[in-house]
């Protein structure tokens, strides 16, 4: 652990594999770059890998004032235990207040091990994260330019605020696609600073035999029209309807969890707390009722439609469009509608 | 060769079925008022480890930290077959977050022989996914996490493949092992019938100790603790007793115990509040889903 350093960077963990850098801190850059300004000290990313200084452009231009690289052949394949001990022992030699890390399967693994070693906090899948101070109000104790940490918690139900008061670095895991990506600025400088990593094989304890990573075969995130269908729509051969709309409005087809473990689609295609957030310029929710965990990854959309028979269904409650409805009656007359006039 | 497993497991609150009723005033959750279920992706570490002792044999112990009542959660994992049952309490576990849950249950781990330790993915109740990586890094020992399947266990070696969220990692290491295992990574056991009617007799000393109470509302201190103490020997004779540890008996170090071990503290908590719109209703009628389409299209939310 270390002190309370109010000079300490915000800093960017670079998640990256095989020389290329994840999304999601990329989408952190946005909000690492408010949180530094607001403290009024410097964004850093941490990239660890071997031959990894060709990202150090692409930090700076999404972001950053500084990209700490450490190269050694050892980080070539993330391992926690040695990209634990180079992170850990960055931190000690260079106290920043902030810490942050994509919650990635590989942040999810990393930063609580970090966490440990540094007897430091750390918060999981925020979804926000704000500079504000902290009153106790036994003694009038004001704790100024904290980071809060939001998060869902119980199942979605609540929203809490995490601070970390005494035992830096304050650190949290951000979920992936709640953030929206930086435009990168070409025009931007920054430092690089070299570090070396004080490890050797004992810190690589895993044998890697075999990876087969798949591409998804959508990307929800990236979709400006989403029609979702939940358990409501009854059957895998009634989601077809859902594919139908969705194709003819040039979009994507989404699903709640219900749907997906009713097997009528793909995981790839689940919105929500499990699943991706998305915010397109439309949703359709279809035969949804509207839990907490679904709104979760749907309600920053900009229009919604909900489709559903049940008028007293949750997600009326975020709809802009409400239509109460059979959807094998009401989706057909909307593809006719859209045929019609685009 | 045998292989002797730890298996933590934790009691949350269904969060599927949370009411308003079960939120205290100062915004913590009232535990309480909520049905109290087996974490699921625990019950996928537990079946692990009985698949593991089927095979190679060995002995799965099954250890919680929590209030008496997560008695019950060890209960359900001797009627699926854990040979041996600890539940950790004190009223210094209280408001302990990750990192030292991670530390009270690693001076739990470390009295026994183990060879391979199994913790569910991640918790319903908080989702954090945290305790397990912090504990194998408290214990020292290698950590796979998002585990579905084990594939090989030989020579003092263990091959996994574990779930890299857009594929799979096949990985080999040397044990001692801690795994945190998925959902998809197994189809949990149900209860044996049998088991069941002798474990449901299985209790903790401080269940015990309210039993006692309850039976006995007129009696002193001293005659309550006797009575408790013969029925706690009974039990431990009979192979139906859960073990109790406490704090003192862990010799855990209070400075990274409970509150004051735990960095991360709450600055609010808030409940969801759904949020009502602008809206319009629509009739479901063509004249009516049209009319929507087309402002849609004159607002160029559809190209």
């Amino acid at each position: 652990m270390i002190g309370v350093n109010k000079k300490g960077e915000v800093w960017i963990f670079a998640e990256q594999h095989n020389g290329q850098l994840e999304e999601t801190p990329l989408e952190l850059m946005s909000k690492g770059r408010h949180l530094a300004d607001t403290l009024g000290v410097k964004l850093a990313a941490v990239v660890l890998g071997d031959n990894v200084k060709n990202m150090v452009k692409k930090l700076i231009q999404y972001g950053s004032d500084k990209v700490y690289v450490v190269e050694n052949p050892l980080l070539e394949h993330y391992q926690t235990n040695s990209y634990t001990k180079v992170i850990h022992d960055l931190i000690h030699k260079y106290e920043p207040q902030i810490v942050l890390y994509g919650a990635t399967v590989t942040g999810r693994d990393l930063a609580p091990r970090v966490a440990s070693a540094t007897k430091a906090g750390l918060t999981a899948d925020c979804t926000d994260l704000q500079i504000g101070n902290h009153e106790i109000s036994k003694g009038n104790k004001v704790y100024e330019n904290l980071l809060f940490q939001v998060r869902p918690a119980f199942g979605g139900n609540i929203i809490a605020t995490i601070i970390n008061y005494d035992r830096w670095p304050q650190m949290a895991t951000v979920r992936e696609g709640v953030m929206p990506m930086p435009v990168p600025d070409t025009k931007r400088n920054g430092e690089i600073i070299e570090e070396q990593a004080d490890i050797s094989q004992i810190d690589l304890p895993l044998e890697i035999l075999k990876e087969h990573k798949q591409a998804k075969k959508v990307d929800l995130k990236a979709e400006r029209v989403v029609v979702a269908g939940g358990a409501g729509v009854g059957s895998k051969e009634n989601f077809q309807l859902i594919w139908d709309l969705a194709n003819s409005l040039g979009g994507a087809a989404g699903a709640t969890r219900a749907a997906v473990d009713l097997g009528f689609i793909d995981h790839d295609h689940q919105v929500g707390q499990t699943g991706t957030t998305v915010r397109p310029s439309l949703y359709i929710a279809v035969g949804i009722s509207g839990a907490i965990q679904h709104q979760a990854g749907m309600s920053d959309s900009q229009k919604i439609i909900a489709v559903n028979n049940d008028p007293e269904a949750p997600i009326f409650n975020v709809a802009h469009y409400k239509i109460i409805g059979d959807l094998n009656d009401v989706l057909p007359k909307m593809i006719k509608a859209v045929k019609e006039k685009i | 060769m045998a292989y002797n497993c730890v298996v933590l497991v934790k009691q949350v609150p269904d969060t599927k079925r949370i009411t308003g009723q079960a939120m205290n005033e100062d915004g913590t959750v009232n535990r309480a008022a909520l049905p109290a279920i087996f974490n699921p992706e625990d019950l996928n570490a537990l079946e692990l480890a009985l698949e593991i002792k089927d095979k190679f044999g060995g002995k799965v112990t099954v250890m919680t930290m929590g209030l008496p009542t997560a008695s019950e959660v060890l209960r359900e994992s001797l009627y699926r077959g854990a040979d041996e049952t600890i539940l950790i309490t004190d009223r210094g576990c209280a408001a302990s977050d990750t990192l030292s849950t991670s530390y009270i249950i690693s001076r739990g781990v470390e009295k026994h022989d183990y060879d391979i330790v199994l913790c569910g993915r991640q918790a319903i109740d908080g989702d954090t996914a945290q305790v397990g990586p912090q504990l194998a890094e408290k214990l020292g020992i290698t950590q796979i996490t998002y585990v579905e399947k084990l594939e090989d266990l030989s020579d003092g070696n263990i091959t996994a493949k574990r779930s890299i969220g857009n594929g799979f990692q096949q990985v080999k290491c040397k044990l001692p092992v801690l795994l945190t295992v998925v959902g998809e990574a197994n189809e949990p056991r149900v209860a044996a019938s049998k088991k069941m009617m002798k474990y449901k007799k299985a209790f903790s000393p401080a269940e015990i100790i309210a039993q006692v109470k309850a039976e006995n509302t007129n009696a002193d201190e001293k005659t309550i603790n006797n009575l408790a103490e013969r029925k706690i020997k009974l039990l431990e004779k009979r192979g139906l007793l859960i073990k109790q540890w406490d704090l003192n008996f862990l010799k855990a170090d209070l400075q990274w115990c409970g509150r004051n071990g735990s960095p991360t503290k709450v600055h609010r908590i808030q409940s969801i509040v759904l949020a009502a719109k602008e809206s319009k209703d629509v009739e479901p009628t063509e004249l009516g889903i049209s009319g929507m389409i087309h402002e849609l299209i004159i607002d160029k939310t559809i190209a």
